[in-house]
């Protein structure tokens, strides 16, 4: 990088990430963006929002969350110490949690009583129908017919918490479909209801709030890693899908620059099999869900299919800052596979007695690699985005057991 | 003056308001389009605008979802629909074609490319469904300097604040999306249109097209009351799909609607 950016200084005022980002949605939803900007920005530095966030963070979420040092998994690597954020203690089982938490009080201070959202996994689902039920309000997700199948549980947990499951037959069936839908669902209903997005994608402002929600992940690393370290880590490694458990990760440090970064796309039966989940590595920048942003697409502009073995990373676009930092270099934005996923999966879970969520088992599989190549004395800090109870039924597919 | 404020003024002369009928190219196969585009211009259309289909139409309801789906599953592209309008041109010279559809597909073009071939072919707007004005700025004098009307979409929500922004931006018509929601999704209120009109045309100078949820050629007659321009799309979409088996019958079926459409409106 030539000259210094101050990363804290993005999205511009129009939600722009150099030229990823903004608005790109139909009229009909201007209205609701602007009202929910001009909320936001009004309570962001609110002392009784932030209290109000901080205190279910503390006492509802269970943070901080520890960072952990993966001492046994560090020995077998032979290389830099491996150190764990683990959101996968949150409660509800990932870091989506601390988004929802943080736009159900805008709901609520907006004033609206319905929330809907997209699911792929089925881990914003849940943290949705939670703070959903918790505050009473009306809830209805939207997840892809093929991922309502390889997710039951997660289905099940959303109709037990009172949420109600829409299934998406159209298109591809999965992440890409949901959101379609919710957007269809929210443009119908924008009066009454609230649109909690699950990633940092979709029109402005919305990358930049979920952002700021999710960087509570960094904030903390960050300070622990300081107190248990003395230091700051040498690299950060998070898997990127839309992209929110990253950029939670990541944001606090980019203007650090002894940190390095890795976001770790899905690369499904490998990039070169055209089987995949990874825009940054082989898409090419154009629009979708309101943003501009690397996608997934054909040489006439149309969406194409993706593939991974986790369903939270099986989506054909990825948060706009992640463009903007792969294109300024301050990311580097790199794979791991199905089978490369699934054997960190085990690894972990035989080694450190950690189940990881198998979007996070990517991360976890390219930390492996990376600390293989690093010196003993120095730090990687991988975010253990969310636990892998809800991946049993996949998992034990792949081993041929069924219940 | 180009087509489309031609078609206005001619109008507006005559006292008779135009019939905008929508349908999604290469629906359900390629060979429909071009004779469907002719049999609707018989019909007593006014201005076309034809769909380019989208892998992801967000603002669309099920009956125009599936339209795209045929029309992609049947090779469509952005190219080969400007094609179309080509072949159009060769007998139409007056009946203004504006595109209507998503932002990637012309992107993934190329605007200058995207530009050059519309005005080449004889394309006389386009109105792109997730381009707001405030993204368009950037992108607006590439279709200015090849006079190509960029149409934008006024909602139910719209703030009068922002019914003066989009009407200095736009040109050709504003489209009045008389609903929240997506297309083809209810039937309008002939009350709540005729009020929001009035609002609009405070702002604007531009003709006022008004769409979703005009199902039939009682609902064309009474928005045609208070609005320049009636757009009808779903409903005639619904025609393409009943009929998909038997693409031959299409033209005539689609043109049935719109008949009694424009008979409904020229009534008053």
């Amino acid at each position: 990088m030539s000259e210094k950016i101050d990363f804290a200084a993005f999205p511009d005022a129009r939600g722009h990430f150099g030229r990823y980002g903004g608005r790109f949605v139909s009229e009909t939803l201007m209205a609701a963006l602007e009202d929910l900007e001009a909320v936001y920005n009004r309570l962001k530095d609110d002392p009784q929002f932030r209290a109000d966030f901080d205190y279910d963070m503390a006492h509802y979420v269970g943070r901080p969350s520890p960072l952990y040092f993966a001492e046994r998994l560090t020995k077998k690597v032979g290389g830099a110490q491996i150190w764990l954020k683990r959101e996968d203690l949150n409660h509800t089982g990932a870091h989506k949690v601390n988004n929802t938490i943080g736009q159900a009080l805008l709901a609520k201070h907006i004033g609206k009583r319905r929330v809907i959202a997209e699911t792929g996994a089925g881990q914003h689902g849940v943290a949705s129908a939670t703070v959903a039920a918790r505050l009473g309000l009306e809830c209805q997700v939207y997840m892809g017919a093929d991922d309502v199948e390889r997710q039951k549980l997660n289905v099940y947990r959303m109709k037990l918490l009172g949420a109600e499951v829409i299934p998406v037959t159209s298109g591809s069936r999965t992440l890409k479909d949901a959101l379609n839908e919710a957007m269809r669902d929210w443009v119908t209903n924008v009066d009454h209801t609230f649109y909690i997005i699950g990633t940092v994608a979709g029109p402005h402002p919305y990358p930049m709030l979920v952002r700021d929600f999710q960087s509570i992940i960094g904030r903390e690393a960050r300070e622990q890693c300081l107190k248990m370290n003395d230091r700051l880590p040498d690299a950060l490694v998070a898997c990127v899908g839309g992209g929110s458990n990253a950029i939670g990760l990541f944001h606090p440090f980019l203007n650090d620059e002894s940190v390095s970064m890795y976001g770790v796309e899905a690369a499904g039966d490998g990039i070169e099999t055209g089987r995949h989940s990874a825009p940054l590595a082989a898409g090419r920048p154009g629009v979708l869900h309101g943003n501009r942003t690397y996608l997934m697409e054909n040489e006439d502009g149309q969406i194409i299919d993706t593939h991974s073995i986790s369903a939270g990373l099986d989506y054909p676009g990825v948060g706009p800052e992640h463009s903007w930092l792969k294109d300024i270099g301050r990311v580097n934005y790199v794979g791991a596979t199905d089978d490369e996923a699934m054997a960190a999966f085990r690894d972990l879970t035989r080694i450190e007695g950690i189940m990881p969520a198998l979007e996070s088992a990517h991360a976890v599989a390219y930390a492996m690699k990376l600390a293989a190549t690093m010196s003993p004395d120095q730090i990687i800090v991988v975010n253990l985005s969310g636990r892998g109870d809800k991946d049993i039924l996949t998992v034990a597919s792949i081993d041929g057991i069924s219940f | 003056m180009n087509r489309i404020a031609k078609r206005f003024a001619s109008l507006a002369e005559t006292g008779r308001k135009a019939l905008i009928p929508y349908v999604t190219a290469g629906d359900p196969v390629p060979e429909v389009t071009l004779p469907l585009l002719h049999a609707m211009v018989d019909a007593g259309a006014d201005i076309i605008e034809l769909g380019m289909p989208f892998s992801d139409p967000m603002a669309d309801g099920p009956v125009i979802q599936l339209a795209c789906e045929r029309s992609l599953a049947g090779g469509t592209t952005v190219r080969s629909l400007l094609d179309t309008v080509a072949r159009f041109r060769e007998t139409d010279q007056t009946t203004p074609i504006v595109l209507m559809g998503y932002l990637n597909p012309v992107e993934a073009m190329g605007y200058e490319v995207f530009t050059n071939r519309c005005s080449e072919v004889g394309v006389d707007g386009v109105l792109i469904v997730d381009l707001p004005p405030e993204e368009a700025v950037d992108v607006a004098p590439v279709f200015r300097s090849r006079d190509i009307d960029l149409v934008f979409l006024v909602a139910p929500t719209t703030t009068e604040a922002r019914m003066e922004l989009i009407s200095q931006a736009g040109s050709g018509y504003l489209y009045y999306v008389s609903l929240k929601g997506v297309t083809g999704a209810a039937t309008l209120d002939p009350v709540e249109v005729a009020g929001r009109v009035e609002t609009i045309r405070k702002h604007a100078k531009l003709p006022i097209g008004v769409g979703f949820g005009i199902k039939d050629a009682e609902s064309a007659r009474l928005v045609s009351r208070v609005a320049d321009g009636v757009v009808v799309g779903s409903a005639l979409v619904q025609q393409i799909a009943d009929h998909a088996g038997q693409p031959d019958l299409i033209p005539e079926k689609v043109s049935a609607v719109l008949r009694a459409m424009r008979e409904a409106m020229d009534q008053g």
